[in-house]
């Protein structure tokens, strides 16, 4: 049981290692928020399951907080992306954008 | 009806939270049933005789396919992230859903935002507008096959719509 908590407790350590490259390298915001979500939600489930592991006593709440965790980290992000795409400058290496149109082109322009 | 499942739902939440004593149990009991008073009138949750199924198809299917979907997507950053030149080929665009009920669209742009590659922006009645890492085919007719319907079907079942 230790080594099954170990395993998981270094499996989140290195997403959220890899969250953290991301937002550093990746070249503007929207591929930033990209990265650090799947990588900030995939390593907050693998830390927990690896607390929850070492403490058996505590798997039914660590559940509890894994689902709270899978609905809101998706809507803070969403909701960040959508702010950032009102109120800043859009990146300039878009090969489409469907979304001018819903705001009918009067952000930014 | 939707009282009763409003207060399961709470009285479920508080049980996970505590530990099994009765006295707490009780407890949580009232304080559910406090609160279901009051906000019954806002929440939307059913009960009918497909519920078995539908909890079977969210266990059995969605979320089996969901953390495969959400490891997949951890190793497409890993490989982005690594790689000396991140390849990206970013674009915002537009994809049509069928779900009709509003905790199912949520639950499809949730699940979008942890599939590979996307994002999702907004949504606009029954438009779904979601940032893409990677445009392959600029053609918008088979964004829908390759972004939401996968999902779209297990959640129609689940959602029942």
């Amino acid at each position: 049981m230790a080594i099954i908590s170990q395993i998981f407790l270094l499996l989140g350590a290195v997403f959220y290692l890899l969250g953290g490259l991301g937002i550093l390298r990746m070249p503007d915001t929207f591929d930033r928020i990209q990265a650090g979500t799947k990588a900030t939600t995939l390593g907050a489930f693998s830390i927990l399951l690896g607390v929850g592991f070492a403490q058996p006593g505590w798997l039914l709440k660590i559940v509890l907080i894994i689902i709270f965790i899978a609905i809101s980290n998706p809507i803070g992000s969403s909701v960040i992306a959508k702010a950032t795409y009102k109120s800043y400058e859009k990146p300039t290496n878009l090969k489409r954008d469907d979304i001018k149109e819903l705001f009918g082109g009067e952000i930014n322009e | 009806m939707k009282h009763i499942a409003t207060f399961l739902v709470l009285f479920v939440i508080y049980g996970l939270l505590t530990n099994f004593v009765i006295d707490e149990l009780l407890i949580g009991a009232l304080v559910s049933l406090v609160l279901t008073i009051f906000i019954a009138k806002y929440t939307n949750y059913s009960i009918d005789y497909k519920l078995p199924i539908r909890l079977a198809v969210f266990l059995f299917a969605y979320l089996p396919v969901f953390f495969g979907q959400l490891v997949l997507a951890n190793l497409d950053v890993a490989k982005r992230v690594l790689s000396p030149k991140i390849p990206l080929n970013p674009g915002f665009i537009k994809v049509k859903t069928d779900l009709k009920g509003d905790f199912a669209k949520l639950t499809l742009a949730n699940s979008i935002t942890l599939t590979p590659g996307t994002l999702s922006v907004d949504i606009d009645g029954d438009y779904l507008y979601i940032h893409t890492i990677d445009v392959k085919e600029n053609d918008p007719a088979k964004f829908r096959q390759q972004f939401t319907q996968l999902f779209e079907k297990i959640l129609g079942v689940v959602f029942n719509d």
